[in-house]
Parts: C-alpha cells; structure tokens; sequence
C-alpha cells in the first residue's frame, strides 16, 4: 500500500476563505445558543469583523502568486483582487442586510410561513428580531465565491458554484413583504439554477473525457492540464468544443447574459433588495472571475474557437438587455435589464485578451459593483405604509419631495449610462478601449449602440423624479439608518472617485492583471 | 502676466461660483442673482485681460498647460487656445453675464428654486469654457458629454411648453452624437500610440480607411451638435421649449461646439478624410440654408422661428468650413462669433417679448410696435443683423464665407446666395406679425404690453448691439486673431489658397 501524500497548504493564502467559512459555522452556533435578542447585533458584528478580516487578509496577501493545495486553488493577481472586490462589495451588502430602522424588524422574514401583517410579523417588528441566518447564509455565499474566483481546477470551481449558489436560493425567498414574489423568485432561480450547474458538471466531464484522450499524459481537470490538452493538436477537438459550451452555460448563467438571462428580472424583483444588490454586485463578480479564468487560463489555446461565440452571445446580451430595459416599469426590473445589459460589457472585455483588457475588466466589475449596490440602497429607501414603492410611475415627483436622494440616485443613472466624470464611462472606456486593440471593433459598435438604446430607460426615470409633478401616491424616502447611509456613501464616493480619479485602481488592476498558470 | 494660467482659472472659476450658489438658501433669491452676476462678471474681466495677453502674430495655440490626470491612459489636463478658441471663450464670457441679467425673473416663473437655476448656468459656463480650451482629445469628451447635464436640467425645470419632451430629445440626440464620438475617440487613441494630447495626435498618420471610419464617429457627433442637416430636428425642440436666456446660451455657444470640433479637430486630425468628405458635408451646409430658412417661414412659434434661422446659419458656417479657403474659413469663424451675438441677442429680445405678453405665437401679436417701440426697434434691429444687413457684424462673416466659398466652388456658393434672399423673407415677416401693423386689440389688455424695456433689459441688449454694429465696421481685431488659427487649419487639411488670377498673370510676366 503507497503512502498517502498530502499535498502542501498553503493556510496564509487560504486564509480569507478559511475566515469566511468559519465565520459562517460560527454564526449558525450563535443562532443556536444566543439569545433571539441578541442575535442581530452579535450576527452582524461577526459578519462584519469576518469580512474586514478577510480583506486584511487579502491585502497582507497582496504579492502572493501561488497555486496551493495540490493546485485547486490559485492565488495571484486576479484572485486577490477580485476577492477584494467581493469581500469590499459584500460589506456594502451586509451594511443593507443589516439595517433595522428603515422597516421596523428588517427586510427578512423569520420564516416561511410568515405572512407580512400577520400577528407573527408584527412582533417581529416589535423588536422581537426576525431571521439571524441571514448572515451566516451569507458569509457561506462569500466564502463560496472567494473560492470560485481562486479555483484552479473544474471540480473546485464546482463545489464553490454550489457553495455560493445554494445560500442564494436561500436568500432570494427571505422577503418580508410581497411574499409569495419572493417565493417565486427562490424557486424559479433554483430550478434554473440547478440546470446551470448540471449543465456545468456535464461540461467538466465532456472536458475530463478530452484530456484523456491525448496520449502521453494524464488525464485530469485542473487548468494546467486543460491548458496543455488544448495545445496539444493532436487532439480531436469534438469533446473540447462541447464542453466548453457546456462550462460557459453554466458560467453565463451566473453572470445573467443572454440567452440565459431570463431569471434575473424576476429574481432581482422577488428577492428582499439588499440580497438583490448583493447579488448584482458579488455575484457577478464571481462569476466573471471564473469567466476570466476559465477561458483566459484554461481554454486560451482555443481562443479562435470560442471568441465569435462569446462575441456573438456578448452582442445578444448588451442587445435584450438595452432594449428590455425600455419597457420596464418597476425599478428593480429596470436594473435587472441594466445588469444583464452590463454584462455584455464585461463580456466584450472578457473578449480583449489582453493584460489591459483583464485589467479593465476588474475595473469595470468593482466600478459596477459599488454603483449598483448604491442604486438597490436607494431602492430601499423610497418606500410607503406597503413597503418598498418599485413601480416607477410612484417615483414620479421624487425630485420635489426629496431632493437629496433623487440627486444622489440621477447621479447613479448617469454613471450607468456611462457620462463623464462618473465611474460608468472610464470602466466602459477600460474594457472597450482593450477590446478594439484586439480587433473586436464589432463589439465596441455594438456596445456604443446599446448604450445610447440604454440611456433612454435611465433618462426616463430622471424625467419621472425631476420633471414630473409628484402625485398623490408619491412616496417620501425614508431617512436612512447609519447602516443604509453608509453603504450609499461608499457606493456613491466610489462612483464619483471611480470617475474623476480611476488612476490608482487602474494602476492596482495593471498590476494584478496576471494568472498564474 | 502670459505666464498666469488662464485657462484653468478661466474654467474653474464658474464651478466655484456655482457651488456657492447653490449653496445659498433658497429663501434669499436675489443674493443668489448678485452673486451669480457678479461671479461672471469676474469671469468676464479675466477673459478681457487674456485678449490682450494673447499675441495675435505670435504662436498658434498659447497659454498651453498641463497636468497629468489619468497616467494609466495619457490623459492630462491640458489646456490651450487658438485664435478660434479664444474668439470663442471671449464670446461666452459676453453673454453668460448678460443671460444672467435677461434671467432674472425666469427662475421665479417656475416655482422651482432660483439658486439652482443660477448655479446650473454657471455650471454651464464652466463646461464651455472647457470645452473650448481642452487640447486634450479625451478632456474635450468629457466636457462635451457633461455639458449636456446642466442644459438638461435648464430646459427639462425651467422651460416652457411641452419641455419634458424638449429636454429627453436634446439629451438623447447629444448623447448619440457623443456616443458615436467615444467609439472614435477610444479608436483614435488605440490608432495613435495611446495618447490624448492633440499636438501629438496631429502628427500622427492613420491608414485611409481607419481615418475615414474616425472622422465620421467624430463628424456625427459635430453634425448633431452643431445641427446640420438631417440631424438637427431637437434644435427647434429644444430652443423652443428653453427659458429664452438657457436658449440664447444653447444656440449662442453650445451648438458652435459642433462647429468648433470641425474645424479643431476633423479637419487637422484627419485632412485626408475631411477633403474626401468635403462634398457631402458642404452639400449638407447648402440643403440646411435652404431648408431650414423655408422651414422658418412657416413657424408660428417665435422661438423656434429663431432656432429655425440658426440651423439655417449653421449651414452658413458649414460650407465656410468645407470650402477650405482661408477666407471662408476665417468668414466661418467670425460667423460663429457674429452669430452668437446676432441670435443671442435675437433669442434675449425675443425673450423679453414672450416674457410680457405670456404667448410665443405670432399670431398672438400684431402692432406691438405701438406699444413697446423701444423693445420693438430692438427686435428690429435684431432680426436685420440675423439677417446679415450690410453694416451689421454677421454681413461680414457671411460676405466672407460666399466670396471664399466661390472661388473654389461656385454652384454652392450661389445656391447659398439665394438663403439671403429666404432670410430677409422670414426676418422682415416676423418683425411685421409682431410689430408692425394694425394693433391686435388683445394686446393692450396684457399687463405686461404696456411697459417697455426696463433699465435692466436696456443694459443688457446695449453691449451686443454696440458690439455687432462696432464689428460691422471694424472686424479687423477679431480677424487678426483668427486668420492665423485658420491658415494654419488649412495648412492640415493640405489645401492652399487658389492663387488670385491677376498674380499669376504678374507671375507669367516676369
């Protein structure tokens, strides 16, 4: 019998996993042993000194450029910086998870069969505290997507797309209000959801079976050895094409781009706002991470083979989500659209295979984070007797009535429909800029094109706010807890920041814009 | 004193001015008028003293200065002037002050706040004069797109009928316009080894066909701007919905944008691909003067009337560009001045009669003369520099643009000859609808009818009309300066003067 040998771990570069994962175990013990009074603040104050944990982890880890634990897992530039991103993005998120005074008892439910203005919900809303496992549902879904971002190889890719995923589901149906859309939502994304990722196993195997069927190597899955099968010409490029198709469904699906997008309005609408803004900022970094890396590390060698593809589904993407956007009238559908036509941005600097167009792709998927999360915490502040008022005809007005948070939410649409001076146009100007140095004028036209059909949605909504008279059924903002104010600070100082100096996150992208192989 | 920087004060100083305010409270409205007033003012004194720091004889482009901004990209902060930018700055440093003046009681009409309406036009001065004075490719997008947001509030909070509308159109087309640009813009800097600086950028060299694609993106976004023919449908949207003051300004100096952009930047930047696109873009010019005067015969509605004869003029200056003499070029530039000051003033006047009769409609007037003979001599005398009387400034740039214009290309400048005869049309038929004639009896029982022009309006038409009548006269100032921008722009493009016929036959002789 041979001797097992252990691979070497590297714990340091692991660490901000490691903090984030045991964070969660540990808040399912509070949930079990600390009083139901206290378990909000004890809950929070956890999340929050994990996450900040992590980051300083992250940033200690800054020049590490390893492959550890028996090359699952990569640490480098990419890694690093897009864990930071997510764990920075995630605090924002956690800020608006954890606010208790917008709505008296929180945005989410203590349990299923809650119904909102039943007897149970409102001692929630007496201060009897409503659903602590937020927070260790989230914190598994950050550590899940650390993973994903670092993932050296497909069966670890995998387990961190269920480990990130299955929280999300969770999170999606936790809604206080409008319960049954939230239910709706949950499920609809766990089915499609789960199709994602059968589809995305299937393509680890396809790619498992091509590797295989070189001769003179082992087969296997980690990059290295997808890489060298690639490259190796011999091979015969039938299993390989089929599942790439598969992986790349399984990831679009995560990034919400077209023809796979059709969950995210609802999913965004149902689920409770801040999740939604977590998801519309982490997940999508986490997903495009994993793009980057699959298809940059990976499936380099096959470029030729998947870039037209990629193109063509990065068009489709900006297309329905620009023109979807027009017809929208509820804000959160309206910022769905808006995402999943972001995504066909990051798409076209996933395409520039370039040190600048990677470095312009994490410059994008951070800048787009913190505007997006600002956005959902405005969304979670316009609201009335009924909770949040999404439909856009109730913002009408919104302007006259409170003019500090319309301006700060006009501000946010600019930076979407990519004006100067925000962080909307020098992110699109990072990732088109690579992109027509790598010949993809195509892609940069559409993306021009798609951006003026865009700004017609985002313009609408600035008429409702300021133009339009305020109507009886205007509803006021609610002044925002410190939590709330926080988190849009950030996001809007980012935005601007972003915008009139990107120099020093350019430069930290510039420099973390490599993969270790 | 050349050595004080100008330009960078010269934008930064209507931004400060702005945010102190709209940082005034709401309740003291007429603070906020003084202070924005007297703020433009400033800017105003400042503009004087760089005229005279500017050496006409000396280098093209002065006052040059930088300052790195996004060293990742090339992207500086690099300011500096020609002859046509510096023209151009003087003559928004004119009439911001002024529309300050002419506004105001505009803000008070709308039930919204005052200092918001005055520090969103000093927002915009700061992005015009931005606009002008950037010699850095991606600074002057950045001013061109955010420019737009000040106007858009102007028009979308303090404008007239249907100004929603008005509002949403102007952003949409403006941003399509810059949009296409950006697409250009990112091309250029890909193309020309990743720089934004103009002086390096014109000497760089681009393939054919890459330069030709460039200068469309960026011809678009100058055509929309600008308006030429077919792209101008907002201007008459947007002018007619505008408080007259925001008009005079969008017409006055943003459109010249457009214009300005030609001439700085399609022109030197690809000369090739500007002579291959010479006769679409003067066909353009040429359909616009006939168009758009025809079009401004029909209107009922003062306003748009005068946006109508804008689009009209800006075909004018189209095809001074386009014909690539120095003469009609520099007749294109002192055209983008004279009109500023002609329709600035035609749309303040304008203003002032919409303001007391509560009505843009002709047809709501009828012998105002006899109640307002002061206010209706103005329009008068407003209407005649619009339409280029002999002796007022816009004759001279409209002279020169048809004299250097034919000898080059002479069915162009003869069917834009016949745009004259179409503007005495709907000038002098406007001035009698409204002043001229048998008094409409609704108007004597107007309020507003029976007071003509106060002190205040008095101040702010006299220095435009002293200025067209001193530079009818006498443009020799303002042509000094331009002429060498201008020569040297023909220098890029590659064209030369066509010799004058009597020294060629001198030249044979020896």
């Amino acid at each position: 019998m041979s001797e097992l040998k252990l691979p070497s771990i590297d714990y340091a570069a692991l660490a901000p996993i490691l903090i984030m994962l045991g964070a969660a175990l540990v808040g399912i013990l509070v949930e079990a042993f600390v009083p139901r009074r206290l378990r909000n603040a004890v809950q929070l104050g956890l999340a929050l000194v994990a996450m900040l944990a992590a980051i300083v982890m992250v940033i200690l880890n800054a020049d590490a450029r390893l492959i550890t634990i028996g090359g699952a897992i990569a640490v480098d530039g990419p890694t690093l910086f897009l864990q930071g991103a997510i764990l920075v993005l995630a605090v924002m998120a956690l800020l608006l998870v954890g606010e208790r005074t917008v709505e008296r008892g929180g945005a989410f439910v203590a349990h299923a069969a809650v119904t909102a203005e039943s007897a149970e919900d409102r001692r929630q809303a007496e201060g009897v505290g409503g659903a602590t496992e937020v927070y260790p549902l989230m914190s598994f879904a950050i550590a899940g997507m650390l993973i994903f971002v670092a993932a050296n190889d497909l069966l670890t890719m995998f387990i961190a797309l269920e480990v990130f995923s299955l929280p999300l589901y969770l999170l999606c149906a936790l809604a206080r209000r409008r319960r049954l859309l939230s239910q709706e939502a949950a499920l609809k994304y766990f089915m499609l959801g789960a199709y994602a990722s059968a589809f995305f196993l299937f393509g680890v195997a396809l790619i498992y079976g091509f590797t295989s069927g070189i001769p003179g190597r082992g087969a296997g899955v980690d990059f290295a050895t997808v890489h060298a099968a690639v490259t190796d010409s011999s091979s015969s490029p039938v299993l390989l094409f089929a599942g790439m198709a598969l992986l790349a469904i399984g990831l679009l699906f995560k990034a919400a781009a077209a023809p796979f997008h059709v969950w995210t309005p609802d999913v965004y609408q149902g689920a409770p706002t801040p999740v939604t803004g977590f998801m519309a900022a982490c997940t999508k970094v986490a997903a495009f991470g994993a793009l980057l890396r699959v298809f940059h590390v990976a499936f380099a060698g096959a470029s030729w083979d998947f870039t037209p593809v990629l193109g063509a589904i990065a068009v489709l993407t900006m297309l329905v989500g620009a023109v979807l956007a027009v017809t929208q009238t509820d804000i959160k559908r309206l910022l769905a659209y808006s995402s999943i036509a972001n995504a066909g941005y990051l798409l076209v600097g996933v395409l520039a295979p370039s040190r600048e167009g990677l470095s312009g792709t994490m410059f994008y998927l951070a800048a787009y984070g913190f505007s997006v999360l600002a956005a959902f915490a405005v969304v979670t502040l316009v609201r009335d007797a009924d909770g949040e008022a999404t439909h856009l005809s109730r913002w009408a007005g919104l302007g006259r009535r409170s003019p500090f948070f319309a301006a700060i939410f006009t501000f946010i649409l600019l930076a979407f429909a990519g004006i100067p001076l925000t962080s909307g146009f020098t992110s699109k100007f990072a990732v088109f800029g690579p992109a027509l140095e790598a010949n993809q004028a195509w892609l940069v036209i559409a993306g021009v094109l798609t951006s003026m059909v865009l700004a017609f949605p985002y313009l609408r909504v600035v008429v409702m706010m300021w133009l339009s008279e305020p109507g009886e059924s205007t509803p006021t903002v609610t002044v925002p807890g410190a939590l709330t104010s926080a988190a849009l600070v950030i996001g809007v100082v980012a935005t601007l920041a972003l915008g009139v100096v990107p120099g020093p996150l350019l430069d930290l992208t510039t420099g973390a814009a490599e993969f270790v192989r | 004193m050349s050595n004080f920087p100008f330009l960078s004060v010269l934008t930064v100083a209507p931004l400060v001015g702005a945010l102190v305010v709209a940082l005034l409270p709401r309740s003291r409205p007429d603070l906020a008028k003084l202070v924005a007033f007297g703020w433009s003012l400033l800017v105003l004194v400042l503009s004087v003293v760089m005229w005279f720091a500017f050496s006409a004889g000396g280098d093209r482009f002065q006052f040059r200065e930088s300052y790195p901004w996004i060293p990742n990209w090339g992207v500086n902060f690099t300011f500096e002037v020609d002859g046509i930018a510096l023209v151009m700055l003087m003559l928004i440093a004119i009439l911001v002050p002024l529309v300050i003046l002419a506004s105001w009681h505009d803000a008070e009409a709308s039930k919204r706040s005052v200092p918001a309406y005055f520090a969103l036009l000093l927002v915009l001065e700061c992005t015009m004069i931005g606009v002008f004075a950037a010699a850095d490719v991606f600074l002057f997008y950045v001013f061109f797109e955010v420019m737009l947001v000040p106007m858009y509030f102007l028009i979308g909070s303090y404008g007239g009928h249907q100004r929603q509308y008005a509002a949403v159109k102007f952003f949409l087309y403006s941003l399509v316009g810059g949009l296409f640009m950006l697409a250009a813009v990112i091309g250029l800097w890909v193309v020309g080894g990743k720089t934004f600086d103009w002086q390096a950028l014109s000497q760089a060299e681009f393939a054919t066909d890459t330069a030709r694609w460039l200068f469309l993106g960026f011809f678009v976004a100058f055509a929309i701007k600008a308006p030429f023919f077919p792209f101008h449908t907002w201007l008459p949207d947007a002018g007619g919905a505008a408080p007259a003051g925001a008009a005079a300004l969008l017409v006055g100096v943003l459109d010249k944008v457009g214009t300005f952009g030609i001439l700085r930047y399609c022109l030197p930047l690809f000369p090739e691909a500007s002579r291959w696109f010479a006769p679409w873009a003067l066909a353009l010019g040429v359909i616009g003067i006939i168009y758009a005067a025809l079009l401004a015969v029909g209107q009922n509605d003062l306003k748009r009337l005068v946006s109508y004869t804008s689009i009209a003029h800006f075909g004018f200056i189209g095809i001074g560009i386009f014909a690539f003499t120095t003469q009609a070029g520099t007749g294109a530039v002192l055209y983008m001045l004279n009109h500023g000051l002609a329709t600035g003033l035609l749309f303040l006047v304008v203003g002032m009669l919409i303001a007391r009769r509560g009505s843009a409609l002709i047809s709501d007037f009828g012998g105002a003369g006899k109640l307002v003979p002061v206010l209706a001599g103005v329009l008068f005398f407003a209407g005649l520099a619009s339409l280029a009387l002999p002796g007022t400034a816009p004759f001279v740039s409209e002279f020169l643009v048809l004299i250097g214009t034919f000898t080059v290309n002479k069915p162009v400048a003869v069917i834009a000859t016949l745009g004259i005869i179409l503007a005495a049309a709907y000038v002098l038929w406007m001035v009698q609808r409204t002043t001229q004639g048998t008094l409409n009896p609704a108007l004597t029982e107007v309020e507003g009818m029976r007071r003509d022009l106060t002190l205040r309006e008095k101040v702010v038409v006299a220095p435009l009309i002293a200025l067209i009548v001193l530079l009818g006269f006498y443009p020799k100032p303002v042509t000094d300066v331009i002429n060498p921008a201008v020569q040297a722009t023909m220098q890029d493009v590659g064209k030369s003067d066509p010799a004058p016929e009597v020294g060629s036959v001198q030249e044979a002789a020896k």
